[in-house]
């Protein structure tokens, strides 16, 4: 079973955890820009949410509050992003750098006094006989829930986003925010809620990287995953499943290669991690050339600012 | 007409503030103001954690005659470039960059301030007179857990996480892998490079990736305890070790953390600012390690058999003493030719350049 000294069930099935935080992360941002949003503070959201859901967690002694405590800091501090572009129609890039450098400093403050602590254990789902199916076993059904979680939000958000009304009006709102609100829908309202699931999704993200992949508090421990997950949704051209795919190429390929080395094989791992880069750069330019059709998948309105007076 | 006043005022007292600065230099500063560029987050529990333990003692040991500011996270690179000049700027009699990445951004920046010291750690660099730089001989306490590692490997794979290439890492590899060879001749190494020294998530995905492929003692290079975290994960089955820092968190012991290696820094960043105050300030090499107290060794928990540990500790007073080196020869490269003779000691000069892997070690170092 074993190609180069690597068991690929194995490989697959750590692949799929790697994946959980930059997967997450990067579908809540897909739903803020299709909003028309372009939120660059997920970096900054996803700590608050790892600091946040780890001092939940610990105090409380319950991983799956912990996670709701991730989630919840990752919404709030996104509502700051809120309030400041929609309201006070702050240039978005400006404000999204900004608060990824606000999140970094306080939970690097909220964090003090909890380094070297372990929050409760998330175990692996126990799943019965599924679990003992040779190879599919080990890769599909010996995860933690969070895994079969985010994947069920990716459905989840794939369904929304195209078969209901309210995936309908969200595309709207990105699309063209002045048809949006001329037919009467509340533009800036539901940006703020797309920008609340956002930071909601990031900090579960965050929350996923304290509690699970590497269970204790250190500080910037996202380590730069939150820009990884922007890149993913540039990448994934704002469909859901291809964040999916970008997810499990981004986070397959540090796997595969920091495997690759463990087993001894020689290939040059500088390559292999620079590959996903270089597909996102290549997509980026495909886009920017005009006739890609990527391109026509960009919200129209995105990054700009809604006023209703215009 | 105005203008011109002001700017002549401006330059003599541009010009004063300069005479003053290097008048005072002469007789040694009443006030330092000391900055530290950091490569990581101060909360890290390693690497920069112990850097600023020392800057934190040199506020202690002086008070209110020093100021210390430092900025973490700084990119190795261009970027620290900037970061550099703005400390100097704003005032820093000294500064010390805690990275190897700094060490041209250090010479680069020192070129500008002749009046500012710049102290580089791990780097060889010395371009201006104002460049110092300082290292700990951490190989000295690889060479003590490579004993432990030998020994105590019960699937005779033993992992290394290392950070960049750099000689600095190559010959802890080295000595960790030499040690462990020699009590335990069945021992393979498998070294896993991060390219980072910061990032908790690839760091314990390493340590992960190791753990696959059954090594049960792992040594890592890297900065955080993401590697103990993820060890701690297996219950006692794999061992690690505290890393720069001592990383005796009650919940990594008495495993995954059986020892560490902690980098003592503090001695030295006392002494550099005492000699800018006392004026006997001088550009330096300096290398200390165990002997010197730079480098120190870590409790060694029970994990670890009281036959073993009374090894260990015998290796680290040998050490101290000056009586064992542990790149002592005879020892071959890894392509088989001779490197060091019976009996020769390896010249510094050979080790702050080391580009190979010795004897033994399987894999080739990323160029």
């Amino acid at each position: 079973m074993d190609i180069g000294g690597i068991n690929p069930a194995i490989l697959i099935a750590s692949l799929m955890v790697a994946s959980v935080p930059i997967m997450l992360a990067a579908i809540g941002e897909l739903v803020v820009e299709k909003a028309g949003v372009l939120n660059l503070g997920v970096e900054g959201m996803m700590i608050i949410g790892a600091i946040c859901g780890f001092v939940v967690a610990v105090h409380s002694g319950s991983a799956v509050l912990g996670f709701v405590g991730g989630a919840l800091g990752g919404a709030v501090l996104s509502l700051v992003f809120g309030l400041l572009t929609q309201f006070m129609l702050t240039n978005q890039v400006a404000t999204g750098l900004a608060l990824t450098l606000f999140g970094q400093g306080l939970s690097s403050m909220i964090g003090q006094g909890y380094n070297g602590i372990k929050p409760p254990a998330t175990e692996p789902l126990n799943l019965g006989p599924l679990a003992d199916i040779p190879v599919i076993g080990t890769i599909l059904f010996r995860h933690d829930w969070m895994v079969y979680g985010s994947i069920l939000i990716i459905a989840a958000v794939w369904v929304v986003l195209k078969y209901t009304r309210t995936g309908l009006i969200l595309r709207a709102v990105g699309e063209s925010h002045d048809a949006a609100h001329a037919l009467g829908y509340k533009v800036v309202r539901i940006r703020l809620l797309a920008i609340m699931f956002g930071g909601a999704m990031a900090g579960l993200g965050g929350a996923y990287v304290s509690l699970v992949r590497v269970p204790q508090w250190t500080d910037g421990i996202t380590a730069g995953a939150g820009w990884i997950a922007l890149a993913i949704v540039v990448f994934a051209s704002w469909r859901p499943w291809r964040v999916l795919i970008g997810a499990y190429l981004f986070g397959g390929i540090t796997v595969l290669q920091l495997n690759l080395q463990a087993a001894g094989a020689a290939i040059p791992v500088e390559y292999l991690s620079m590959s996903p880069y270089l597909i996102t750069i290549l997509v980026l330019v495909i886009m920017s050339s005009g006739r890609g059709k990527a391109a026509l998948n960009a919200p129209a309105a995105l990054g700009q600012n809604f006023h209703a007076s215009r | 007409m105005q203008r011109r006043t002001i700017l002549k005022g401006g330059a003599a007292l541009g010009f004063a503030t300069m005479m003053g600065g290097k008048l005072a230099l002469a007789q040694g500063l009443e006030k330092v103001k000391v900055g530290f560029i950091y490569v990581g987050p101060i909360g890290d529990g390693g690497w920069t954690f112990q850097h600023h333990q020392g800057a934190l003692a040199v506020q202690e040991q002086f008070g209110d005659k020093v100021e210390i500011v430092w900025q973490e996270n700084v990119p190795e690179g261009a970027d620290a470039e900037r970061a550099l000049t703005q400390m100097a700027l704003s005032g820093c009699n000294i500064i010390f960059t805690t990275s190897f990445g700094y060490m041209d951004p250090t010479n680069a920046v020192a070129a500008k301030f002749p009046d500012v010291k710049f102290e580089h750690a791990t780097g060889y660099k010395r371009e201006h007179p104002n460049v110092s730089t300082y290292n700990a001989r951490f190989y000295e306490g690889r060479a003590i857990q490579g004993h432990i590692a030998g020994k105590m490997t019960k699937s005779n794979k033993i992992g290394y996480i290392g950070s960049f290439p750099i000689p600095e890492v190559i010959m802890g590899i080295n000595s960790y892998f030499l040690h462990a060879r020699k009590v335990n001749p069945a021992v393979e190494l498998s070294v896993v490079w991060a390219f980072t020294w910061f990032d908790p998530a690839k760091e314990a995905d390493a340590a992960k990736a190791l753990i696959d492929q059954g090594v049960d003692v792992i040594a890592a290079h890297t900065d955080s305890t993401a590697p103990l975290a993820e060890a701690a994960k297996t219950g006692g089955k794999v061992i690690g070790f505290g890393q720069a820092s001592d990383m005796a968190v009650p919940e990594y012991m008495p495993t995954p953390r059986v020892t560490s290696i902690i980098d003592n820094w503090a001695p030295y960043y006392i002494k550099r600012v005492q000699a800018l105050m006392d004026g006997s300030y001088a550009q330096v090499d300096v290398w200390e390690g165990i002997p010197g107290g730079e480098v120190l060794i870590g409790e060694i928990t029970d994990a670890v058999p009281a036959d073993v540990k009374a090894e260990a500790l015998a290796m680290r007073d040998a050490i101290a003493a000056g009586t064992y080196h542990p790149f002592t020869g005879p020892i071959n490269k890894q392509d088989g030719s001779a490197w060091l003779a019976d009996g020769a000691t390896a010249p510094d000069g050979d080790l702050l350049g080391m580009n190979f892997y010795v004897e033994g070690i399987v894999g080739d170092i990323p160029s």
